[in-house]
């Protein structure tokens, strides 16, 4: 009797403990979990990624399918482990069906093999870019909106060689999957096009002090290939213009974004002229990016532009919230019909048409742009040509970009 | 009788070659004339191809020095507390930082750099006046009480410092007279053309380099020559005894506190404008005055400054040559120190 009556008590605990999670989720809420590094080496970036989420969440008037968006916060520190602990109490704890996030390269491949365990949880990546993350191995629940750090280089390796002539380029980049996907993309162009790469630094991320890595390139390169985030690319930027730096630069997506340009420091003489590309082009006249960048700055202390992690957390948090719309916000199978819609779903972003490949990493236009001084005296990114709908294999047929091999620290080489 | 045999030296060792003393100098002898000449030869191809370039190496040489004058100066004050009041200061890292963003503040305001350098040292003596009056002088003599409360500190105050400052990273300007870069006379390379190239360095650092040499051996003098000095190395041997002598410890603890803090200070605006202002940076400087500590011996300048060296060359080396592992080396450095002389280098034995 007794034993019976403790299996009883034990039932009624369990449902206790359930029963609020069940009432949670059929309220009149929708929960999405909201994942940025708003800690370490990276918390500016973050930042800016929550002011481009909740851009296209204001968009929306911050209701779904008649249902209340509910933002959860959870924060990494670009680590991959702080990122998958993130996501874990997103996901676990907080009972979150739809995440999006993470920021960083390294997070996002960790972040996607978490995915793999929660299949009925629907990620959507935040602004991290590495290849991996969905060419090789990919998460069935695991969406790319935004496109990978390769496919962001579209068009800057041969505008480097032919427009401004570099044939001998050094690189400079952080130690981890992002920045080597970023070089890919690079080299991928630049080494077709001719030009040679005869030594590449890998840093490791968070590193202060960047002269001794700079008196280590070599003295007969033409420009040097920076491809550094955050406080690591304004250490880099201001510590070789005090070395007196000569050689020209051309940049990585990130190293000439708004979230370095705003940056304060005497880095504005080696920084104007530099090329680079990426997703956004600030100087972009197109009336999308003009209004996105109009509602963008409503946020609280928003850049004068957005930044591309601003940008890439917009579209994913857009496609998210569009999918659920057309769902009417039902979740009630564990996310399939809302998975379903977002695998076929091609909508106009400010950027252009984004629409998704078979293993749901995004196709999308690019944009060449070189630093250069507005009238304001801000610096900002001047569009120069824009690469229209670009693949994550960067035009070449599957199966023989997937033969160039994984991205890494030696791969591609040119010297 | 004993003594005198004792004391008599050995006619035998003056023919059988030399003492080992004599072969540890030596040996010194030949390392720096190969170091010399490392410097001003110009190099054969093989050691370019072992050492990148003369110019990676001697610049990895040179930050690394630069580097170890910045570790030194915020690790001195950290030995000093340490060895006179048995307190490890954890916030020691705080200090840094916040000595880092109020001389931002200050030399935007004012224009001045100088002055921005003057108010990190002052305002972060008087911050450590207050924790020792406020914090330390209640926790007298409960050494986990105080190292868990420094602890405290320091997460609090890294996050009061982010909802202040913001994750925004911030450099400090130097003035146009310390900026720019320096050509040294020391030769890289030759063009083929017979011109010489020579190795050109910022010359803030040098400044800062300097700097860190001044003040050091302002400490020691300090330390080793002044009444104050022999109050604070008393107070190092046994602090009782001191306070028996009629000295008023309080008011020594309270001065070294002061000092020490305040370098943390200075160091951070120096480091801030070297290099930048970040969150995540009091954790970094705590770190490494913690392994330069551990590594040149508890509550001695002339160990920290051992340490600071130490530790600032091999991070420089490892990141030219190694960067992928390059921040083991640094605790491979303490943990081959721990092991071998658990005390420091020039720890005393007590």
């Amino acid at each position: 009797m007794t034993m019976k009556r403790r299996t009883l008590l034990a039932l009624t605990l369990a449902t206790g403990l359930t029963a609020p999670g069940i009432a949670l989720a059929q309220a009149d809420t929708i929960k999405i979990g909201l994942l940025a590094t708003f800690e370490g080496a990276f918390t500016v970036l973050g930042e800016d990624s929550e002011r481009g989420a909740m851009t296209a969440v204001d968009e929306f008037g911050g209701m779904v399918a008649g249902k209340k968006i509910e933002i959860v916060k959870g924060s990494s520190d670009a680590s991959p482990d702080s990122a998958v602990r993130a996501a874990r109490k997103l996901v676990e704890q907080d009972g979150v069906k739809i995440l999006v996030g993470p920021l960083s390269g390294d997070e996002g491949i960790a972040v996607k093999d978490y995915a793999k365990t929660h299949p009925d949880v629907t990620f959507l990546n935040g602004s991290s870019a590495a290849q991996d993350t969905t060419l090789r191995d990919p998460a069935d629940n695991f969406f790319r909106f935004s496109t990978d750090g390769a496919q962001w280089m579209a068009g800057l390796g041969t505008y480097a060689y032919n427009d401004r002539g570099y044939k001998k380029v050094a690189t400079v980049a952080e130690d981890y999957s992002f920045p080597y996907t970023q070089v890919f993309g690079f080299m991928a162009e630049f080494c077709k096009a001719g030009g040679t790469v005869p030594s590449k630094s890998w840093v490791p991320i968070g590193n202060k002090d960047y002269s001794s890595v700079i008196a280590a390139i070599p003295d007969d390169v033409d420009a040097i290939y920076v491809a550094l985030g955050g406080a690591d690319a304004v250490n880099f930027l201001s510590q070789y213009n005090d070395a007196g730096g000569q050689a020209p630069l051309i940049g990585g997506s990130i190293t000439v974004d708004q979230t370095v340009l705003t940056a304060k420091g005497r880095m504005r003489d080696v920084l104007i002229g530099t090329p680079a590309a990426g997703p956004t082009a600030d100087t972009n006249d197109s009336q999308a990016w003009k209004d996105f960048t109009a509602a963008y700055k409503k946020q609280d202390g928003a850049f004068p532009s957005p930044s591309l992690f601003a940008h890439a957390y917009y579209i994913n948090m857009k496609a998210a919230l569009l999918a659920l719309d057309k769902v009417g916000g039902d979740l009630s199978d564990d996310g399939a019909k809302l998975r379903q819609e977002l695998s076929t779903i091609s909508f106009e972003t400010p950027t252009g048409k984004v629409s998704l490949d078979s293993n749901r990493n995004a196709i999308a236009d690019m944009y060449l742009t070189e630093v250069s001084e507005a009238a304001d005296g801000t610096l900002v990114n001047k569009l120069i040509k824009v690469t229209p709908q670009v693949n994550q294999t960067l035009g070449i047929p599957t199966d023989e970009f997937l033969a160039l091999g994984a991205v890494s620290r030696e791969n591609p080489s040119c010297p | 009788m004993a003594d005198a045999s004792r004391s008599t030296p050995k006619p035998l060792s003056q023919g059988q070659g030399m003492t080992r003393r004599q072969g540890v100098g030596l040996g010194l002898l030949v390392l720096a004339a190969i170091f010399v000449w490392m410097v001003f030869a110009q190099w054969p191809d093989w050691l370019n191809a072992i050492l990148i370039s003369k110019k990676a190496f001697l610049s990895a040489i040179l930050n690394g020095l630069t580097l170890a004058g910045l570790y030194f100066l915020v690790a001195s004050g950290f030995t000093l507390v340490f060895g006179l009041m048995r307190n490890v200061n954890l916030a020691h890292g705080s200090l840094y930082l916040l000595g880092a963003y109020i001389g931002y503040e200050f030399a935007e305001w004012t224009g001045y750099w100088l002055l921005g350098v003057a108010a990190g040292f002052l305002i972060l003596a008087v911050v450590g006046l207050v924790m020792q009056v406020l914090v330390f002088r209640r926790l007298e003599g409960d050494d986990l009480r105080q190292t868990l409360v420094t602890i405290g500190i320091s997460v609090v105050a890294a996050d009061l410092m982010l909802a202040y400052w913001g994750g925004t990273t911030y450099q400090i300007l130097t003035p146009e007279w310390l900026s720019g870069a320096v050509q040294l006379p020391i030769v890289t390379a030759v063009r083929s053309n017979g011109t010489e190239v020579l190795l050109v360095y910022p010359f803030y650092r040098i400044v800062v380099l300097v700097s860190a040499i001044v003040i050091g051996v302002g400490l020691w003098a300090l330390v080793n020559r002044t009444r104050i000095g022999a109050m604070i190395r008393a107070g190092v041997d046994d602090r009782d005894m001191l306070a028996a002598s009629g000295v008023n410890v309080h008011v020594v603890f309270a001065v070294v506190f002061a000092l020490g803090a305040g370098l943390a200070g200075l160091a951070g605006v120096v480091g801030g404008s070297a290099l930048s202002v970040a969150p995540g940076e009091d954790v970094r400087y705590l770190l490494a005055s913690l392994v330069v500590v551990i590594v040149g011996g508890m509550g001695s300048i002339v160990g920290a400054a051992i340490g600071a060296l130490i530790i600032g060359l091999a991070e420089q080396i490892g990141l030219v040559y190694f960067p992928t592992y390059g921040v083991v080396l640094t605790f491979v450095i303490m943990v081959v120190t721990l092991a071998i002389r658990p005390q420091g280098i020039m720890g005393g034995t007590r």
